[in-house]
């Protein structure tokens, strides 16, 4: 059961040290992970964590001074002290007409999302290190050519999250978050190549069959064998839905209020126009049942609901919290992001690109020449502008065939002009996390390479 | 534009079932600057800045030390407003000095820390005492530099600090060992042994990573190439340990068409081969300069801080991720 005593207790000693208004949010997590590499268990982890976050707003001519303060000593009197300094803190601290809580738009209920299945708290720690066990079995079953791995990983973590505001809201939730990760590595012609796979679900019933999860790792690893670099050109690229999803990452923080408040994304002052191709919707939803995003109200109380960001290419809302939907004049959307020791921050909750009709084999098979882009890395991308450059790994496409993986090459543009030739959306949205994607085409990218 | 301080003071005690017994103060300060610019025609851009070190407060919030920080943040972001599209291809590429270390860091710092070498999913596995980089390349890591972010009198184990040295002149002469790795591999801890918290489980990481001086006069490495690309400051990489890839993007670069700095590009991204990247290294600036104390490494999901430095220098034929032929 979520316990609010504390959190209300710390709001109190607050207002009892001469804050104006406060919040205050308690994070209870206890994670285990199992790392199993071969047949050997690597390492076996257990963490258990308590931190209570103390923001307070304390009120001045020209609008409220803040601070935030956190800590893992919990017992009251410690929270009374801390709310003393937390008071003196925000009087040393620059005055902010923005600043301040929401005065209303708190969750009215709490619903159920199915953020856990409580018999998960039993499963013995066994039953995880045999899933991570499994994993790198059926990776070495694949190939012979699976030589090694840098090991499978399974873990669960457990959070109870408590919060409460002095404007008058208080509430709880708990949730967990299970994972299994494999990332063996594929040896051919002394040349070595990896790749991973992973599931993660709010329950260990939810989570993919240990052994599709290695299976899944192993075969990508192969794929990879014997790539090279291809000729510097410009072609049609299809983003595979795991290298979709990391476009999508780069799209979120461009709609993301902060960024957009402070001029930092090419999408601000673009609200209602036409940004992307008819097939692009992306959708935010924090209440999806079991989703790895989902909660019940975000880190300021508001009630977490759907957003629709980017409706048929058409710019409909940034993702928003008090904060910067007031320097915007618009209303938050339920996206407030908190840790116990952190101010709330934009994010998404449950975020996904919609999947399209075709299938992932329709666009290959539709596409003359180009490359089906696996893998992305590097933070190559400027969210002011939308230009990016990333480092790229996949497959050369000739004649809708896949021919040869290819490696050590970079796509580059610019995320507008991407998000306008999206062509094709495939069907097959996976989601890694609280991120979600289909495979997707794009008219025209420049591959640089030899 | 946005500013930041962040001011750490981590009291560290580390005991271990052998006797280790040691205390540690590690003080830690750093100063971000972001300036976004607007333009003609509504055209933004962003830069950003950043340093400090292993010293008080007072340090970065000295005018002396934040103002050079400013104005080159926005002087970057100018002249990213007049940046044209990077050229993406195979180039001769210069690197400036400074910063541009963390090509080391991503390229072969990374598949030289022991636990890739020990599971053999480094490229650079086994390859010890064989020809990594051109000859004059000596790459070492020094957690013992006073002051520097990168820097600890200890490792999270306990460990004193020291200087390694992973390549000289071209031989690849070490790894960077914790404790446990060292064990299994019959060797000595070389005091890498770090985590981000007690939360977290030690694993072989860098302090600071540097590539020596050589002896080339900067301005006549830049004019030695006929076509290519000057870039001098970038904001981060990444690399994949086993198949040695790595990339990393610049935040400020240029073309040099006929041994002249020329017009700006926005964009650019350099991606290679570690094992190879370093055996193209053909000129070797005179002028090894460290980072200004910004960088944070990541690994299986713990950040420590870590520093890089370079000497100016000239890679030949090196993949650069634009977008104009």
């Amino acid at each position: 059961m979520i316990d609010v005593d504390l959190v209300s207790h710390a709001v109190a000693c607050a207002a009892r040290a001469g804050a104006d208004a406060a919040d205050a949010l308690q994070v209870v997590s206890h994670g285990v992970e199992a790392r199993v590499r071969g047949d050997e268990v690597e390492h076996v982890k257990q963490a258990r964590e308590h931190t209570l976050g103390l923001r307070v707003f304390v009120r001045g001519p020209r609008g409220l001074r803040t601070a935030l303060v956190s800590t893992s000593d919990l017992a009251r009197d410690a929270v009374a002290k801390l709310a003393d300094e937390a008071v003196a803190i925000a009087r040393a601290t620059a005055e902010d007409p923005d600043a301040g809580l929401p005065s209303g738009g708190f969750a009215p209920d709490l619903p159920e999302l199915a953020l856990l299945d409580p018999a998960d708290r039993e499963a013995p720690l066994e039953a995880r290190i045999a899933a991570a066990r499994a994993a790198e079995r059926a990776a070495r079953a694949v190939d012979p050519r699976i030589v090694n791995s840098e090991g499978s990983t399974a873990s669960s973590r457990f959070d109870a999250v408590a919060y409460a505001t002095s404007a008058g809201f208080s509430g709880g939730y708990e949730g967990a978050h299970h994972t299994l990760f494999a990332s063996p590595v594929a040896s051919a012609d002394g040349a070595m190549q990896t790749d991973w796979w992973m599931s993660a679900s709010r329950t260990l019933a939810g989570l993919e069959a240990a052994e599709a999860v290695g299976r899944r790792a192993a075969e990508r690893a192969v794929a990879q064998l014997g790539a090279r670099r291809v000729p510097t050109q410009p072609v049609p690229v299809i983003f595979e839905a795991p290298a979709a999803r990391s476009v999508l990452a780069n799209l979120v923080s461009c709609l993301s209020g902060s960024a957009v408040y402070r001029r930092a994304s090419f999408l601000a002052g673009r609200l209602g126009e036409r940004v992307a191709g008819d097939a692009v919707t992306v959708v935010d939803d924090g209440r999806v049942p079991g989703g790895l995003g989902s909660r019940p109200f975000d880190g300021e109380g508001q009630a977490t609901r759907r957003t629709v960001l980017v409706e048929r290419g058409r710019l409909a809302s940034f993702l928003l919290d008090t904060y910067a939907a007031r320097k915007l004049g618009l209303a938050t959307t339920g996206n407030a992001v908190r840790g116990a020791a952190s101010a709330p921050a934009v994010g998404p909750t449950n975020c996904w690109l919609a999947p399209g009709r075709d299938s992932l084999e329709d666009l290959v098979r539709s596409t003359e020449r180009g490359l089906l882009v696996t893998g992305l890395f590097g933070q190559g991308m400027n969210p002011v502008t939308g230009d990016f450059s990333r480092g790229a790994r996949g497959v050369w496409i000739e004649r809708g065939e896949r021919t040869h993986p290819v490696e050590e090459v970079t796509v580059a543009g610019n995320l507008g002009d991407l998000l306008r030739d999206v062509d094709r959306v495939a069907s097959d949205l996976l989601w890694l996390g609280s991120l979600g994607a289909p495979s997707f085409r794009v008219g025209r990218l420049t591959v640089a390479g030899a | 534009m946005l500013a930041s301080v962040v001011c750490q003071q981590r009291h560290v005690l580390i005991a271990a079932s052998d006797g280790t017994f040691v205390a540690d103060v590690q003080p830690l300060v750093r100063l971000n600057v972001q300036v976004i610019v607007e333009g003609a025609g509504g055209r933004r851009e962003v830069a950003r800045q950043g340093g400090g070190g292993r010293s008080e407060l007072a340090r970065v919030l000295a005018p002396g030390f934040w103002q050079p920080l400013v104005d080159e943040a926005v002087r970057l972001a100018l002249l990213n407003l007049e940046a044209v599209p990077c050229p993406a291809g195979t180039l001769d590429v210069v690197l400036g000095p400074g910063w541009p270390g963390v090509l080391l860091h991503e390229a072969v710092g990374h598949g030289l820390e022991g636990d890739f070498v020990r599971k053999g999913t480094s490229a650079f596995a086994g390859r010890l005492g064989q020809r990594v980089a051109a000859p004059g390349v000596t790459v070492v890591d020094d957690g013992t530099l006073p002051g520097r972010r990168g820097s600890l009198n200890v490792d999270d184990e306990g460990t004193p600090t020291q200087r390694t040295v992973l390549i000289e002149d071209g031989i690849l002469t070490g790894y960077l060992q914790d404790r446990l790795n060292a064990r299994l591999m019959g060797t000595a801890p070389t005091g890498n042994g770090r985590r981000e918290s007690y939360a977290h489980l030690p694993m072989p990481r860098m302090t600071n990573t540097f590539m020596l001086a050589g002896r080339d006069d900067p301005g006549e490495i830049v004019r030695s190439v006929a076509h290519g690309l000057y870039a001098v400051n970038f904001s981060g990489g990444q690399v994949d340990i086993t198949n040695g890839k790595f990339v990393f993007a610049a935040s400020e670069a240029y073309r040099i068409e006929d041994g002249r700095i020329t017009a700006p590009v926005r964009g650019a991204t350099l991606i290679g081969n570690g094992p190879d990247v370093l055996t193209r290294v053909s000129r070797i600036g005179f002028d090894l300069a460290l980072d200004r104390g910004e960088g944070t490494c990541g690994k299986d999901g713990q950040g420590v801080p870590v520093g890089v430095g370079l000497p100016t220098l000239r890679i030949d034929g090196l993949t650069v991720g634009g977008t104009e032929r």
